[in-house]
């Protein structure tokens, strides 16, 4: 039992050096942002919000936050319609060509993102659509709406088939029954599957960096600011830019999850 | 649930089964296929003209550099995939096995939180953590060890590769050997099998196809990747990737990025094809 009880000790251990590996550099950016030095390392250096001041008072800063929020949230919108629509196809539906058609929204992500970046400016400069936000959107909604459409589609696992029966047989026909019984039973996973979508977009790089042309987003801004020098604006950036993050991936969980608990609770 | 249907266009249907099949079909395939079709455009005068010639295919193939960076490519994307599977593999143990399902659940709450952090952001920091006068050195300086050259150096590229990788790996990880029946391994200990074979003998076979399919989304991840190799390898010998974004930015040579994109897609498409047949394939009776 002693044996057993030291390997414990020694997992455990494991798991915390493979954590700290992962969060280390989320950690060391937060701390650095408020650290003055520009080269930080230990000792550190005084305690500062310099990084904080310079970013807040650069136009082109407040720009591409701008862009990302407008970026960022048509893309939430159009991927969750899209990812909605699709689940519930999934989900009423059965129709031939239902693998290659679910294989349509499903395998976008697993394609290498700089492979997506050069197809999509190639196609975007080709139908005169490139170099604008809206050309970020387009390439995003694509990227995103599988995550929108899981989440629904788990959703509507939990919901009773009959519930759908039950509508019509009282009289509710299919569009009063989407609206009225579906729509809401969906709801916490459409704001889930917002948030979500939001995320992703908000902080996706490689392809923003291709198609954007002038119009360029945070992430952008950070993979520019980068290549020139080591320059820790990009940790206060990159500090920003996680609690944006963080706060609607929270919100997706809250949405989401507790309500799962909740009704497989119940 | 089958609901009977009258042959004519069903409108309703039709309201959800489309607007996905539209848009893929604009801004997914349509991409993908003038990606295709652009491999065999010409380049004049730094313009390109649509074509129908080989040029791009027979050029990139002729060329030293793109086989050397195709074979250094997969072979830092398979290191990056077996470390990444061997190192998390005590750590998912752990989790699966001696954890509570409350703190399992806690624990991949918190692995998701780096999906949703700047992979650029985390990068940047390696970057600074990682330089000749940053943490780990001055660390390592107390103990009176170093100072190594950790950037611009194979280690470099695959702790960015791993920073990518190590959280999703995990968590797939966990969650397969979470789900594997424990009466099986208790009959395992039962029938006199020692620990590690039971790990050998049970545990890994029953959770491969999970394990499999781990590794492929991090041989995916680790393949398509351009931030980690370009800044914290410091692209002396560059990836695909990084081939991808010289050829595109400088100068107008699209059609041979879509070349390069091209052979990069059928290799992840192999591996993954390979690895789905290895997932599933009928267990040869013993």
């Amino acid at each position: 039992m002693n044996s057993n009880r030291i390997l414990n000790i020694v997992l455990a251990a494991y798991v915390g050096v493979i954590f700290t590996f992962i969060f280390a550099p989320i950690l060391f950016s937060v701390i650095f942002s408020f650290n003055s030095q520009r080269f930080p390392t230990i000792p550190l250096g005084n305690f500062s919000t310099e990084w904080y001041v310079k970013i807040l008072n650069d136009p082109d800063i407040w720009q591409a936050a701008l862009n990302s929020l407008i970026v960022s949230s048509s893309t939430a919108v159009i991927a969750t319609i899209l990812g909605f629509c699709t689940a519930y196809s999934d989900f009423r539906y059965n129709f031939r060509f239902k693998g290659p058609y679910l294989a349509l929204i499903l395998l976008p992500p697993t394609i290498p993102l700089i492979i997506m970046a050069l197809a999509m400016l190639a196609w975007l400069s080709k139908l005169g659509m490139s170099g604008q936000l809206w050309s970020i959107v387009f390439a995003h909604s694509v990227l995103t709406a599988p995550f929108a459409m899981a989440i629904i589609r788990l959703r509507l696992n939990q919901m009773d088939p009959d519930l759908e029966s039950a509508s019509w047989n009282l009289g509710g026909s299919e569009w009063a029954t989407m609206r009225y019984v579906i729509i809401p039973f969906c709801k916490p996973a459409i704001i889930s599957g917002l948030c979500l979508a939001a995320a992703v977009s908000f902080d996706e790089f490689a392809i923003s960096w291709f198609v954007s042309g002038l119009n360029k987003t945070l992430p952008v801004v950070i993979l520019e600011i980068v290549q020139g020098n080591i320059d820790p604006q990009v940790n206060a950036i990159g500090t920003f830019v996680f609690l944006i993050s963080m706060s609607l991936v929270i919100l997706a969980q809250i949405f989401f999850v507790y309500r799962q608990m909740k009704s497989t609770n119940t | 649930m089958p609901i009977k249907k009258s042959r004519k266009i069903d409108i309703y249907a039709m309201t959800w089964r489309l607007p996905i099949i539209i848009w893929q079909l604009l801004f997914f395939v349509g991409p993908v296929i003038f990606m295709i079709a652009m491999s065999f455009f010409l380049v004049k005068n730094y313009r390109m003209m649509e074509a129908f010639e080989f040029i791009n295919w027979s050029k990139m193939f002729s060329k030293n550099y793109f086989w050397d960076s195709y074979f250094y490519t997969i072979t830092i994307a398979s290191i990056s995939t077996i470390l990444a599977m061997v190192l998390a593999f005590p750590a998912s143990f752990a989790l699966a096995f001696k954890a509570s399902e409350q703190m399992r659940r806690w624990a991949i709450f918190l692995l998701i939180i780096p999906f949703f952090t700047s992979y650029l952001v985390r990068t940047f920091s390696w970057f600074v953590i990682l330089s000749e006068k940053g943490v780990v050195n001055a660390l390592l300086g107390y103990i009176g060890l170093g100072p190594f050259t950790m950037l611009n150096t194979n280690f470099g590229t695959l702790v960015g590769y791993l920073t990518l990788t190590l959280p999703l790996v995990v968590i797939l990880q966990t969650v397969t050997m979470a789900n594997i029946d424990r009466t099986l391994i208790e009959a395992a200990r039962n029938l006199g099998c020692k620990p590690l074979s039971t790990i050998w003998k049970v545990i890994i076979p029953l959770s491969k196809t999970g394990l499999i399919v781990a590794a492929i989304f991090c041989f995916i991840l680790s393949f398509g990747d351009f931030v980690a190799p370009f800044y914290l390898g410091g692209s002396q010998e560059p990836t695909l990737p990084i081939l991808i974004l010289d050829t595109t930015k400088s100068g107008q040579q699209w059609p041979r990025a879509a070349v390069v994109a091209i052979v990069m897609m059928i290799t992840l498409f192999s591996v993954a094809f390979i690895g789905i047949a290895l997932a599933y394939r009928k267990k040869a009776s013993k």
